[in-house]
């Protein structure tokens, strides 16, 4: 990359300055540890040159923002244009607590929704089945059928919000309801935005809100892409995910590696069942965890996008640019939280942020301070976005395209962790692809490697957390946590019977006995799944339907 | 030699946060217990009917999802109704410190909130598994 005489020069410098300059500060002062290492694990150099990244070929690798390979950005003008979507993750109790709370966030400038759904709606439980009971309400709003979802979204344009919906096994059914939704309100569905998370091998992976079988859940997400490219054009059909890989205790390298393993699989699922890999490929967005690390974090989103665009245009010859760009959502790392010192977690979500944006990332959730110990009250989460707020009109960072770029550490570990994770990709594909390598348990145990590694260096103090294992002080138990009503599950349970008592219940009968049927063959589910809960069939009942005729999936238990 | 302590871990409820409970795991198998970790969505009824079966000397739950007021007494209860109650029964995860009382009151002997050591932890268990 550079001119090779005075590259031959630095390197002589170099030499020289590592045997005068450098040895003469170490005698005087030795540094502070052995290693340097990133929140990875990952040794760091002392110093980084030019000839650490000489061999990169700057067009070719780093090139211009929203030109392939997208390293700097897969948008010419990045955040001079158009910030980021500050998209806060929020949903408790029932659709009238959440409702109320999306909008205070809209009113407090949050610029896209993000439906947090309890686990017995992820897992396509009813609020009134007994595997439910304690868990209504708890980690997001309970949706049971279309008339929760209407109550959710009441008095919120959806031709105007951009909402993005948490949701993986049961995907279809709750986009489906968003469409029945913005039917309600005389939106039509080519006019939607949004995400549906949709990303199944992750759950397998590392999240758990698993229903069926691999196979039969693929075609659940084939069935999506293939449904939205006609009639939801806009939509974002997947978000495949490396925040909870993160969460689960992976390096840095492992969140990029296992992210493009999963998004690899479900390109090749998706081209298997017929569909043109252009058709599809530019609605697939990706998302991303922020840890603390800020300059390892950055250099992470940079690897994650080069790497996608190759492996686009070199593995699976997509043509429209649009297939190539990886596009992401980041959400701050939630495991980095502290119970202890809880205000402090402000400043690690700062970090976070920082990182986040000057990896160029599309959309951005900030965790509250208060996450470690509860979900977030009010206060906390305007804290939260105040912090993208602060990053976005007083950093400065938005100010030019990618500012960390030529920096010759940011460069060289942007390279490492592209390299690093290409080299899990190979060994999964061997494995024979991510939902065999999956099966196999092998990612599973290289996270679960990974995360104890870190425990023990937390745990003998090699891994400073402040306020956690240093900096210690004596606390008095927060107070002002946000608390779920107890009574939200009969809540939930009233409002079911009384459901059932209203609806026509003869055409909920014949709309499910079509989706079984069509679940026996090889159609599209979508157009039968979208009929059902229009007459309010309820999510478990769909669920159910598909249960009796997939199965369910069987975790291999791996420590 | 005694023979080593016998640990059930277990993941109740629907939660899928199962890092704590691998970590915890992990590090009692490598303190030399025998450790069995159930997997998720462990009905009570579950956890009890492995523990007993297992002979576990001592059952190790993580909720992160917020049941726990609802999971960890019914998986108590049952072991009383079935005579296992000298199982002893501790928990952690995300539990606000206002129902630590009540489930300590319900028979849960020790609850572990985030940033424990799992040395604390193994320590407990090796002080007050009574064999």
């Amino acid at each position: 990359m550079f001119d090779k005489e005075k590259f031959e020069q630095l390197k002589v410098a170099r030499k020289n300055w590592e045997d005068k300059d450098l040895n003469k500060s170490l005698a005087r002062s030795p540094e502070r540890k052995e290693a340097f290492k990133t929140g990875s694990g990952d040794i760091v150099e002392r110093l980084y040159t030019p000839e650490d990244i000489n061999d990169l070929d700057y067009m070719e690798e780093i090139g211009l923002p929203g030109q392939y390979p997208y390293t700097r950005g897969y948008q010419p003008t990045m955040y001079r244009g158009r910030l980021w979507t500050m998209r806060m993750y929020a949903g408790f109790s029932t659709a009238e607590e959440s409702n109320k709370r999306y909008k205070f966030l809209v009113d407090q400038g949050s610029t896209g929704l993000s439906v947090a759904f309890d686990l017995p709606t992820q897992i396509g439980y009813d609020s009134d089945h007994p595997l439910a009971e304690g868990e209504v309400g708890k980690v997001g709003v309970a949706i049971d059928s279309l008339a929760d979802m209407e109550i959710l979204f009441d008095g919120i344009n959806l031709e105007k919000v951009s909402t993005s919906m948490t949701i993986n096994s049961p995907a279809s059914v709750l986009l489906a309801m968003y469409i029945a939704v913005a039917d309600k309100q005389g939106v039509s569905p080519e006019k939607l935005r949004g995400t549906i998370q949709n990303d199944i091998l992750k759950e397998y992976i590392a999240r758990g809100t698993y229903i069926y079988p691999t196979e039969e859940s693929m075609r659940l997400i084939t069935d999506i892409f293939e449904y939205c490219s006609k009639n939801v054009p806009q939509w974002n059909t997947i978000s495949i995910s490396g925040y909870h890989i993160r969460e689960a205790g992976s390096t840095a390298a492992q969140e990029v590696g296992f992210t493009l393993a999963d998004g690899i699989a479900y390109v090749e699922a998706a081209i298997k069942a017929g569909l043109d890999v252009d058709s599809f490929a530019p609605r697939l967005s990706f998302f991303f965890n922020a840890h603390n690390d800020l300059l390892e974090e950055v250099s992470k989103y940079r690897a994650a996008r080069r790497l996608w665009a190759k492996i686009m245009k070199e593995r699976f010859k997509a043509k429209n640019p649009q297939s190539m760009m990886l596009k992401f959502h980041t959400q701050t790392g939630g495991s980095t939280l502290t119970a202890q010192q809880p205000d402090n977690n402000i400043v690690r979500v700062a970090i976070q942020t920082l990182a986040a944006v000057l990896g160029g990332t599309q959309s951005l959730h900030t965790n509250s301070k208060d996450e470690a110990l509860a979900l977030p009250t009010e206060d906390s989460v305007r804290i939260a976005l105040r912090t993208q707020q602060i990053v976005a009109h007083e950093s400065g960072v938005t100010n030019t395209v990618d500012p960390l770029a030529g920096s010759y550490y940011i460069e060289a570990k942007t390279k490492e962790i592209e390299d690093k994770a290409m080299e899990y990709i190979t060994k999964i594909d061997e494995l024979g692809g991510a939902p065999r390598a999956i099966d196999a348990g092998y990612i599973q145990k290289e996270i679960t490697d990974a995360a104890y590694k870190y425990q023990m260096d937390v745990e003998k103090g090699d891994v400073v957390v402040v306020g956690m294992n240093k900096f210690k002080v004596a606390e008095k138990a927060p107070q002002g946590l946000l608390k779920v009503d107890p009574m939200v599950g009969e809540m939930q349970k009233k409002k079911l019977v009384e459901l059932k008592a209203k609806r026509d219940n003869q055409a909920v009968t014949e709309k499910l006995t079509a989706l079984k049927k069509a679940c026996k063959g090889t159609e599209n589910l979508m157009p039968y799944i979208v009929e059902a809960v229009r007459e309010y069939a309820t999510l478990g009942e769909i669920c159910d339907v598909m249960r009796e005729v997939f199965g369910e999936y069987e975790q291999s238990v791996m420590l | 030699m005694d023979k080593p302590i016998r640990v059930l871990v277990a993941k109740p409820g629907l939660d899928g946060h199962d890092r704590g409970a691998k970590m915890i795991a992990r590090a009692l198998r490598d303190a030399g217990m025998e450790v069995i970790y159930t997997g998720l969505r462990q009905t009570p009824e579950q956890i009890v009917a492995a523990a007993i079966q297992e002979d576990v000397d001592i059952i190790g739950m993580s909720i992160l999802s917020g049941a726990h007021n609802h999971l960890f007494p019914k998986v108590i209860g049952l072991l009383k109704d079935q005579d296992a109650d000298d199982i002893m029964v501790i928990a952690g995860g995300v539990i606000p410190e206002d129902d630590i009382p009540a489930l300590k009151a319900a028979g849960v002997a020790a609850i572990f909130t985030p940033g424990a050591l799992t040395t604390e932890i193994v320590q407990f268990i090796r002080d007050n598994v009574k064999r």
